[in-house]
């Protein structure tokens, strides 16, 4: 979350009290994982993450260590004997007050976080995301204010995971795996590749129902909802391949509509994005001589 | 002479002998009261048959029993059922049990309404349930019914026609409480002593009224959208499908709010018995649900962080949530008030009562968790959330009406319920319900969206732990269903009229069991008796 010192300074203190939970950065899930990824993007939630976590944990301690206290004093088997109060107006002004304190302190933090999430400028290239039943879509709009020329394609569940997962295919999903990884179901045919160190704005629609577009190591989640066109972006730092899913309910194949990002270095992301190019072209020659054999086209009209 | 008045008292004004009449055509409160406790029983192992199904499809890893539409179908019905036949209708059956003996009268203001309000549940569950064996399957889409994907089913009339009864119901079923509380008082039990629960209540059944007629007018929209060619929620034909996710949780927010605020009256009754001590802060308690309640109405888009808000509404309903955190820390250090100090025994209404206190407030750590927009967008549909819920609707709903049930039972039945088997019930469900639910939360974290049938291996060891927990709540329930069939029929401890040694109010006034009729003549009001009659603050 870039919100100024306040945010930096108190993700590295996040970051030092997270060695409780034993924090790598977790580009895709691990077994046994217990909290939330870092994320390899410049906007990440993790550091709001972790001072609500400890705020919440510190709250906690105060108040159930109270009740245990009273508890194990205030029992009538100890000989204890009901005291008459029922009242103080100076302890519940308090009690009202300092959370409202916490409050405002969370509420800062999390200002900052929506402001620099809500910020799509200055971004240096556009790909819009499409949910359908169930696969995404991806078109490379433009990059680096130049308008890229007919890229874009499918990206669906790919092959075995879609067969392991039909009913009592007696396959093992355990056997999925890329470099030690589980990648059961969150596999596709195509992934969307993207360059690093790179301001990237996602226009996100829905082709026929709601889908949420979800990677877990970008941080967010933006639904893709028919007829309207929302907007996220994101900075990756790392290269590497970041997984997620659909993540809102789409019909019966909900669960198998994965999304894989794979971030390259620029100069890598600029040839393939040349090549890409270059197929679409050929491609678009052959359809177009195609459709000229099968039936000339109709003269322009108007 | 002064027996045989009694017994000829009784001839006149006991229950009627046949079935059909007592029960079928009851204008009693307290045997509607218990047809909606069994009723809500009833459809509590129904709804858990259900995430049993849920459960054991997530085992583990792959698909083993149920294909992802059937599984769909049973997320979405666990919910409807859990929700509005579970949760709500219980609350009702309590509402009509004790609230005419908490505040001295002889009946609820409408007799007749409360037959009907009780007699159209069975009806428009048997429509909802019936679904499931048609041609096409039941509901797929959740219970939210989000369009387009809800309009892709072939039950919405089914379902909606069920719903609209469900809402008829829980209207006719507020405004009795609201006309009984207002009108039926025993004289001298002014608003500002009537107990904690009743309060609670009054609160819940303003929400009821306020909010189900928007949730009438959602389904109605769907409804015409898929047979009627409107296009309320159609973006090809100009609608918004995002219009239909404001007006539902302009619905759902006071609403979960309806299923926690007979809670917090209940826990409010039962932990100054137990502690032998006046409530804290009495009127800040009251103050607190009607606080809560206020801002129900202003927090429904922090369920849609994720759908694109502009950003000054995402500010406004974030600050708006967080603000709940408030009220919500108040009732929470005055319960824990309420037992410093006290004099406590922990009989198994008190042991549910104070498991409610803890897990509740896990529930509300999550929520204000949540309540970061931020963070929110990660958190946003994964099992994070289906956590939290849990935590605030079954160690918190649920476990509040066990506490009562166990509370009142004596009162109801005459007898006394087996402590014994009462705390193994309660020992094996507040252990096997965190099994249950806190692995989820990790689930989340790591990146387990909700509603999915089948997940990535990396997401297994919790998975199975979460089943194994869940297996286990499930059978625990039984546990439950045999202590109250036991305490009902085969006791042999019979209760006194206070039951409970630090028991108060009008309610342990009455003979155990409470004859069919109580307080034909209003009581004489003592504030001593009440629990909250000497509270001046």
């Amino acid at each position: 979350m870039t919100s100024g010192g306040i945010g930096r300074s108190v993700s590295a203190w996040a970051a030092g009290a997270f060695a409780l939970f034993g924090g790598a950065a977790w580009a895709n899930p691990e077994p046994n994982q217990l909290n939330m990824t870092k994320g390899v993007a410049e906007w990440s939630p993790y550091a709001m993450h972790m001072v609500a976590l400890w705020v919440c944990v510190v709250i906690g301690i105060v108040v159930f260590g109270a009740m245990f206290i009273a508890m194990f004093r205030f029992r009538k088997s100890r000989g204890a004997v009901a005291e008459k109060w029922s009242h103080s107006t100076k302890l519940e002004v308090v009690w009202t007050v300092i959370p409202v304190i916490i409050l405002i302190f969370l509420a800062h933090l999390a200002t900052g976080g929506l402001t620099s999430f809500a910020d799509t400028t200055n971004s240096e290239m556009t790909i819009k995301v499409t949910g359908y039943q169930w696969k995404w879509r991806y078109d490379y709009v433009d990059y680096k204010g130049k308008g890229v020329d007919k890229v874009g394609f499918m990206s669906k569940l790919e092959e075995t995971s879609n067969r392991t997962r039909q009913l009592k295919s007696n396959l093992d999903p355990a056997k999925i795996q890329v470099d030690g990884y589980s990648t059961y179901l969150l596999d596709v045919d195509k992934p969307l590749v993207v360059p690093t160190d790179t301001k990237i704005r996602f226009v996100i629609v829905g082709g026929d129902v709601i889908h949420s577009w979800w990677v877990p190591a970008l941080g967010w989640k933006m639904d893709a909802i028919p007829g309207i066109a929302n907007a996220a972006w994101t900075k990756i730092k790392e290269p590497g391949v970041y997984r997620g899913q659909c993540a809102e309910l789409c019909g019966q194949d909900h669960g198998f509509m994965p999304i894989v990002v794979k971030a390259v270095p620029k100069a890598e992301f600029e040839q393939w994005l040349a090549a890409q190019e270059d197929e679409a072209k050929v491609q678009k020659a052959a359809q177009t001589a195609q459709t000229v054999q099968a039936a000339p086209a109709p003269a322009p009209q108007g | 002479m002064a027996h045989a008045a009694t017994h000829d008292h009784h001839d006149h004004h006991g229950a009627p002998k046949g079935f059909f009449q007592r029960w079928v055509m009851s204008t009693n409160h307290k045997d509607i009261g218990t047809l909606y406790l069994i009723f809500s029983l009833t459809m509590f192992f129904i709804g858990g048959a259900f995430a049993m199904v849920i459960r054991a499809e997530l085992f583990k890893p792959g698909m083993q029993l149920v294909q992802p539409y059937f599984f769909n179908e049973m997320t979405t019905m666990h919910a409807l059922v859990m929700i509005f036949g579970a949760i709500m209708p219980s609350f009702v059956g309590l509402a009509n049990w004790m609230i005419p003996l908490m505040v001295g009268a002889p009946d609820m203001a409408l007799p007749r309404m409360n037959n009907l309000s009780f007699w159209i549940m069975p009806f428009a569950f048997l429509l909802l349930l019936s679904t499931l064996f048609m041609p096409g399957g039941g509901p797929a889409g959740g219970w939210t019914m989000y369009p387009p994907l809800s309009l892709q089913g072939e039950s919405v009339a089914y379902v909606i026609f069920a719903v609209h009864l469900m809402g008829i119901s829980s209207i006719m079923g507020a405004i009795n409480i609201i006309a009984t509380i207002l009108n039926m008082r025993a004289p001298g039990m002014d608003l500002l002593k009537m107990p904690v629960f009743v309060w609670s209540w009054l609160i819940t059944a303003f929400l009821l009224i306020a909010v189900m007629p928007v949730l009438a007018g959602a389904v109605t929209m769907l409804l015409t959208d898929k047979y009627f060619g409107t296009n309320f929620f159609n973006a090809a034909g100009g609608g918004d499908p995002v219009l239909f996710q404001h007006i539902f949780w302009f619905f759902g927010h006071p609403e979960v709010y309806i299923m926690i605020l007979p809670a917090f009256g209940i826990i409010s009754e039962i932990i100054p018995t137990f502690a032998r001590k006046p409530i804290f802060g009495y009127r800040a308690m009251v103050f607190a649900i009607a606080s809560i309640a206020f801002l129900s109405f202003i927090v429904w888009a922090h369920h849609m962080f994720a759908v694109g808000l502009p950003m000054g509404a995402e500010i406004f309903f974030m600050y708006a949530t967080m603000l709940i955190a408030v009220p919500t820390g108040v009732k929470v250090f005055n319960w824990v008030s309420t037992m410093w100090g006290g004099s406590m025994t922990f009989e198994t209404p008190m042991l549910f009562s104070i498991a409610f206190v803890i897990l509740f407030t896990i529930g509300g750590f999550s929520g204000l968790m949540l309540a970061l927009a931020p963070a929110d967008f990660q958190y946003h549909d994964t099992y994070f959330v289906v956590a939290h819920f849990h935590y605030v609707l079954v160690t918190g709903a649920a476990f509040s009406i066990m506490a009562a049930a166990y509370y009142w039972l004596p009162k109801w039945s005459g007898n006394m319920y087996s402590e014994t088997w009462g705390k193994i019930h309660f020992w094996s469900s507040v252990i096997s319900v965190n099994v249950l639910f806190f692995p989820q939360h990790f689930l989340g974290l790591a990146g387990m969206p909700r509603r999915i049938p089948d997940y990535n291996v990396a997401f297994a060891n919790f998975n199975m732990i979460s089943s194994i927990g869940g297996f286990w709540f499930g059978a625990s329930q039984l546990i439950f269903l045999g202590v109250v069939i036991h305490c009902v029929f085969f006791s042999k401890k019979k209760a006194a009229d206070r039951s409970w040694e630090g028991a108060k109010g009008l309610e342990w006034t009455v003979p155990s069991p409470a004859p069919f009729h109580t307080f034909d003549v209003p009581p004489v009001i003592h504030d001593d008796e009440l629990a909250h009659g000497n509270t001046e603050h």
